[in-house]
Parts: structure tokens; sequence; C-alpha cells
């Protein structure tokens, strides 16, 4: 297997690093290397510069202003990301609704959503969870009830990612109440505005807020904001979750705080010191550094796989519990090697002279707590390890 | 019994939900706990007869500080025991310290250095000057015990509050502590040889420390289960999946393994193998605490990663204790080196 990249796709990689330095806000990158929490205007306006560029929806067709890139190719530009600190993409509309539309949508659904995630007019979260459906999604109990040309929608969903900035809402909802619970879920496009949503923030053990919940209370919803069929929903859920894993190792993310780390190991402490000289220390880094490496082939690997099958398979699970595995390592060793100085609290008391770890780490400890929610959401290590064991193995 | 006297306190008047609403913002705990631990001879127990106190033995020490731990107490307990040894060890006056009188914290290691031999501060005629890092217990405090350095010795110095800068700040645990900045600050020299002194009371920390881990992982695992056996998905209780049934008790002969190295190492104090067995346990405590704080958040779900969710407040104390007095690879050297003596 050839692993070195075409001479194109270094040239592609260059274009990359060159948007980077030119487009990326500094102010922005700064944020995303010092962990701190991003407005929703920094992340709308790292996603016009894209949008500007023509690089915003990598894998849409062209024809719907897509970028046409390869698996390759994208994996190279999340590299490039990572490296310049960008921020991550908000995925829910680029990522998992337009995927959904192109294979289930009406054309008009189409014409009148697509153009407006690309420019940036609408922000979509995704209101799939809800409280006592988690891993088991298909115990969703929000129903929504035909009232003439409407549904009527009254439920609660949660851990809504960013839905205090969002406008639209893509949820799973019940239709229909007997027979298996798959059977009897639907995929309803509900516009935040409507009387009857309100969301509450929930703060998560870090301190921030980044998910809600969402309350739904006689909702009215045209129909005509029904993707699919009634009771297609547990179809199209499940379309989404094996063709929408962009970028699910996160190997980029990875190296850039492999880096980081490295290079703070590297640097002597006022004593002299420094921290890689530490047997027990370099050993933790170096296991790390294994697994990183590997792990760069074995995401090429599977990316390479999923091109020529079509679509990304069973892998994608080997993908995310490995690749969730080696960031949560790196946030670990990351807080660690800061020693008592990453138990304070990020906050300006600690700036300027009262700083005691330079500004970039000052959020380790903090990302580290906040991380261990990347083994539970988008179906836990659990849930995975079910799926690659019924799948792949037949067990 | 203290021990049942001090767990039923706690029991009445400290929770989670004490923590969550005093440990994350000024003065990071509860004074009218504190008051009530004071009160009951919390910190009488950490200290022997012979010095004004009612106990001071490895088992009281652990005694109290799992029962701290068990409850995620926000209180400064910890300084108020480094600096109870110190000041018994230089024969200086511990009694309002244990009347509550007087809040000490101490000032040992400084910016980006974690052992002794990194300590810089210094003492010219009876002024220090220097900077204590991430001292526990700061905010609030009255009174530092300040360790410096003599050319190859430490020395232990008292400070008042008023004469150091302090910069207090909140910790991502709970509990608050402070930047004490020292520029040519008045102190008064309470021992010139301090080596041996600041070693046992950081051996009885350590050994604190453990403990309090000890109780935080009995508390954590206890949500766990429960949580197991409540939450239901695929029409069942989670904790009905093999999967995670497994790895709950792994979490139970883990938890037995740092019980009984807690034992040891508390039996052992004011022995020669004193230091030696501290560090295992806390070596030990500190990789189980992890293991299990991260393993309670997983098995939770998403609930766990809420600020609401008490389990979220066990987990962080359970992985931040580790950074205290010396992490696990940190007592895994000084194991290692008893070892490599021979
Ligand atoms: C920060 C964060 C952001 C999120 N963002 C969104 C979002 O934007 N939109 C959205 O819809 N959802 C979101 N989620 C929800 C996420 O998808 C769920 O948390 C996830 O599906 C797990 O569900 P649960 O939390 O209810 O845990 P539960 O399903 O209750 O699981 C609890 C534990 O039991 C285990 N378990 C469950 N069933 C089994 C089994 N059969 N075998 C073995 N183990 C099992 C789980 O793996 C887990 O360890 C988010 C969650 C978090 C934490």
């Amino acid at each position: 297997m050839d692993l070195s990249f075409t001479p194109e796709e270094e040239a592609f990689r260059a274009e990359v690093r060159a948007f980077m330095a030119d487009d990326l806000s500094p102010e922005t990158a700064a944020k995303v290397r010092e962990g701190r929490t991003l407005s929703k205007r920094d992340m709308e306006d790292y996603h016009a510069a894209l949008y500007a560029r023509g690089w915003l929806a990598p894998s849409w067709p062209a024809a719907y202003g897509g970028a046409g890139w390869t698996p390759v190719q994208k994996h190279i530009f999340d590299e490039e990301a990572a490296r310049a600190s960008a921020p991550r993409l908000v995925p829910f509309g680029i990522a998992m609704l337009a995927p959904v539309l192109f294979k289930f949508g009406t054309q008009e659904q189409r014409d009148y959503y697509l153009p407006r995630i690309l420019d940036g007019t609408d922000w979509w979260c995704q209101g799939y969870s809800e409280p006592g459906a988690g891993s088991d999604l298909a115990g969703l109990k929000t129903r929504a009830v035909r009232d003439g040309d409407h549904y009527i929608v009254n439920g609660q969903k949660t851990w809504t990612t960013l839905g205090q900035h969002a406008d639209w809402i893509f949820c799973l909802v019940r239709t229909k109440a007997d027979g298996k619970p798959q059977e009897g879920i639907s995929f309803l496009l509900i516009d935040m505005k409507t009387p009857g949503v309100e969301v509450r923030p929930i703060r998560l053990i870090e301190g921030g807020h980044e998910v809600n919940e969402v309350f739904l209370t006689d909702v009215r919803v045209p129909v005509g904001n029904l993707v699919g069929g009634e009771n297609q929903g547990w179809t199209i859920a499940k379309y989404l979750l094996t063709h929408e894993r962009n970028n699910i190792a996160g190997v980029g993310f990875s190296t850039q705080a492999f880096e980081s780390l490295l290079t703070h190991a590297r640097h002597p402490r006022r004593s002299g010191r420094r921290l890689i000289d530490d047997p027990l220390f370099a050993a933790r880094l170096a296991r790390i550094e294994v697994d990183l490496e590997a792990m760069k082939i074995t995401n090429l690997r599977l990316v390479v796989a999923g091109q020529s099958a079509g679509a990304p398979g069973v892998e994608s699970s080997i993908l995310k519990i490995k690749g969730v595995e080696v960031r949560q390592a790196l946030n670990d060793l990351a807080r660690r090697a800061l020693g008592p100085a990453a138990a304070p609290f990020p906050s300006e008391d600690l700036d300027g002279n009262a700083a005691i770890v330079p500004a970039d780490q000052a959020g380790n400890a903090a990302e580290y707590f906040n991380n261990r929610k990347m083994s539970i959401y988008g179906g836990s290590n659990e849930i995975q390890k079910n799926i690659l064991a019924k799948a792949m193995l037949g067990l | 019994m203290l021990a049942d006297s001090l767990s039923r306190l706690l029991a009445d008047r400290c929770d989670p939900a004490l923590r969550m609403k005093v440990a994350y913002a000024a003065p990071y705990h509860s004074p009218e706990l504190w008051a009530a631990l004071v009160e009951m001879g919390a910190l009488h127990a950490l200290v022997d007869e012979d010095h004004g106190g009612f106990g001071g033995a490895g088992f009281d020490i652990a005694t109290v500080f799992e029962a701290l731990g068990a409850a995620l107490c926000p209180e400064p307990v910890l300084p108020a025991l480094l600096a109870a040894r110190l000041l018994v060890a230089a024969g200086a006056d511990a009694g309002p310290l244990l009347a509550g009188d007087l809040r000490y914290a101490v000032g040992l290691f400084e910016m980006d250095g974690t052992a002794l031999d990194e300590i810089e501060t210094t003492a010219d005629g009876g002024r220090l000057t220097g900077r204590k890092s991430v001292v526990y217990g700061g905010p609030g405090a009255d009174r530092f015990l300040i360790v410096a350095r003599d050319g190859a010795r430490l020395s232990l110095h008292e400070v008042a509050a008023s004469d150091a800068q302090v910069l207090p700040y909140a910790m991502i645990d709970g509990g608050g502590a402070a930047e004490v900045i020292l520029d040519a600050a008045p102190a008064r020299l309470l021992m010139a040889d301090a080596g041996a002194a600041v070693q046992d009371a950081l051996d009885a920390g350590a050994l604190a420390l453990s403990a309090e881990a000890l109780g935080g992982m009995e508390t954590a695992l206890a949500l766990t289960v429960d949580y197991l056996k409540q939450r239901r998905q695929f029409g069942r209780p989670i904790g009905s999946n093999q999967a995670l049934q497994h790895r709950t008790v792994e979490l139970v002969t883990e938890i037995a393994q740092a019980r009984s190295i807690v034992i040891l190492a508390a039996s052992r104090m004011g022995t020669a193998d004193q230091s030696r067995s501290v560090s295992m346990c806390k070596h030990l405590c500190g990789r189980v605490a992890q293991r299990v704080a991260e393993e309670a958040i997983q098995m939770h779900g998403g609930i766990a990663m809420t600020w609401e969710a008490p389990v979220s407040h066990y987990a962080k104390r359970l992985v931040m204790i580790d950074a205290q007095l010396g992490d696990a690879d940190h007592h895994l050297h000084r194991v290692m080196a008893g070892l490599q003596a021979v």
C-alpha cells in the first residue's frame, strides 16, 4: 500500500495551509488553542471564510456548491485545519442534514434549505436524544400528531449541542404509537422561532454551556417540513449514522495536541529540568506517539476503503473508538504535564502577572473533563462495540 | 467515636449540593461547616495528646479524611493537617489552629517546580522573598507557613497573611487556592533545618489525600451502581449488560486494593517505612481514583457530564486529587528509588 501523498495532494495541502494563514482569524485560532469558548460570531466568520473559498461542503455535489473533494483531500484539509487551530465546523447542517436532504428530501426542500446552510442563514442543531432515549434512541417519546396541514409536536429533546445559537432543529419524533418502536418515527424540521419551542441551558462538568434542553409544547409544524415519508425516520437516522462519519478519528486534532504537548515537555523549567527527561512521563508520551502513528495509518486505510466502497461501514466504529481513546489519552497527559498548576479554574483572576501556566495550557484540565463526552456521544464506546461484535464478527 | 459523629455531621450538613454552592466562588468553602468541624474536634483528631489533640496517628488521619472524601467536603482541612504537623515539629503552639482561632495554609511548591529541591524562596535577615504557587486553603488563611531554601537546607517560617500578597482563585474541582507572593515579607523563623519535618508533613498529607480519594471512590461507585440499576435503556436496566457489570466489579476489586494500601500506609506512619509506604499508597490511590472517575462518568453516560449531577463533582475531585502533593508518577519514582537503593 502506497502511503505517500501524490504531488497534487501535496499541492492541495499547500493551498489549505495558505488559506489558513490568510483567512483564519488569529483571535479565533488563539481561542481554539487556549480552549476558550468561541462566540457565535467566531464560528460564523470561519464558516463565511470557507464559504467564500468554496470549501465549506467538501462532500456535497458540485451542483449545490460542494467542493467535490476525495476522502484523502478531506483528510488533508482536516489535518491542516487542526494544525492551524481552526475551529471545528459545526456539523449539524453541512454534514448531517444535507446528506439526508440529498438522499431523502424533496427537490423543493433541497432548493430551500441547502443554500441557506451554505451561506450561513440557518444554524442547525440535532434533536435526537431525549431524557429517556439515549443509547436506545428508538425509545423516544416526543409525539407529532397530524392536524390538517400541520403536525402538533409535544415532548422534550436534550443534549442539544449549540441549540442556543440555532435557528432550526431537525428532530426524530414519534408519529405512530403502536408496532415496533423503530417503525413509528419520523424526521421533522422545526423552526426554533415557532411558538412553543423553549431552549434551556445545561451546564457541563467543567462549567461551560454548549448543550441544552429543548422543550416542545404544542409546536405547530407544517407537514411540508417532513423529510422522507411518515414513519421513515429510523431509516434516515440509520443512513446518517453510517454515511456521515467525517473526520471521526480526529487524527488532525490529536497530532496537533501531541506536538504542543511535546513542545511543552521539552521546555526547560526554571530549575533547568525538562519534563521529557522524566522517564515515566516520556514513556507515557511515547506510548501515545506509537498509538497515534498507527492511528494515522488506520485512518487512511479505512478512509481509502470507504472511498472504494462508496460509504464508510462498520470500520467507522473502529475509528471512533480508537480515535477517541488517543484524544482522551492526550488530554489526560496534557493535564498531568502541568502538575498542581492544572487545577486552577481558568479565570481572569489568573491572567497577566498572576498567570501560572502559559495561556494555551490554562484550559488543559477543563478540556480533559469536557472531552470525556467523546466516548459517550455519537454512539457511546459500548454501543460501538456492540455494533462491531454483531455486524463485523457475527457474535 | 469521632468517626461516627464526623460521618453524622457530614451526612447532615455536607453533600455535593453544598459543594456546588460554596466551593467554586469565594470564600471557596462554608465557614459554618468549618466552625462545626472545628467544634466537634475534627482538627484535634489530627494531632497527638502531647500537643493538644487527641489523635494524630496514621489511622486517625485516614479516618477523618475518608469521611471528608465520602461527603465531598469542601473544607480546607488538609492545609490544617500540614500546618499542625509542622507547628508541632517546630515546637510551636498549635493551639490556636486546633481551636479554630487561626487558619493556616502551607506554602511549599513554586511556579513550575514540583519537587522540594526546586524551591527558590529565600530568607534574608528575617524577611522572605519568593512566590508560592497553588497554595491550597490560601484564600482566607490568617497565617502562612512558608518553606524557604538556605543553601542545601530547607527552613520553615511563619508569615502573617497581611504581610504577603495573596491572589485567590477557585480550583476546577472546587475549593480555593492562592498565589502567595512574598516581597521581603517579615517572617518568624520556626525551624532552621526543616527538611525532615517537611517530608513528614508531606507524608501525612499524601496519606490524607489517599484516604480522601478512597472515601470519594466509594461514593462514586455507590452512585454508579445505583444508576446502573435505575437507568433503563432497551427495555431493561443498563446494569443488566454484562459488559458494564464486569467493569463495575473491576472497580470494586481496585477499590479493595486502594483500601488495603491506605491501611498499610496508615500503619507505617511513625516507622522507618513511613515515606515509602505512603508513596505506594498515593501512587495506587491516584491511579485507582482516576479509573473510578472515568468509569463512573462513562457508565452514567451523558448525565455525568453535567454540573448538576453529583457524580461529576466526585469525578473532578478524584482526578485532580492526584495532582496534589505529588502525582502517581512522582510517587512511583520514590517507590522505584527504594528498589534501586540496594
Ligand atoms: C456533550 C454532549 C453533547 C451531545 N450532543 C447531542 C446533540 O447535539 N444532539 C443529540 O441528539 N444528542 C446529543 N448528545 C447525546 C448523546 O448522543 C447521548 O448522551 C448518548 O446517546 C448516550 O445516551 P445517554 O447519555 O442517555 O446514556 P445511556 O444510553 O443511558 O447510557 C449509559 C451507559 O450505559 C451504556 N449502555 C447503554 N446501553 C448499553 C448496552 N446495550 N450495552 C452496553 N452498554 C450500554 C452506555 O454506553 C453508557 O455507558 C450529546 C451528549 C453529550 C454528553
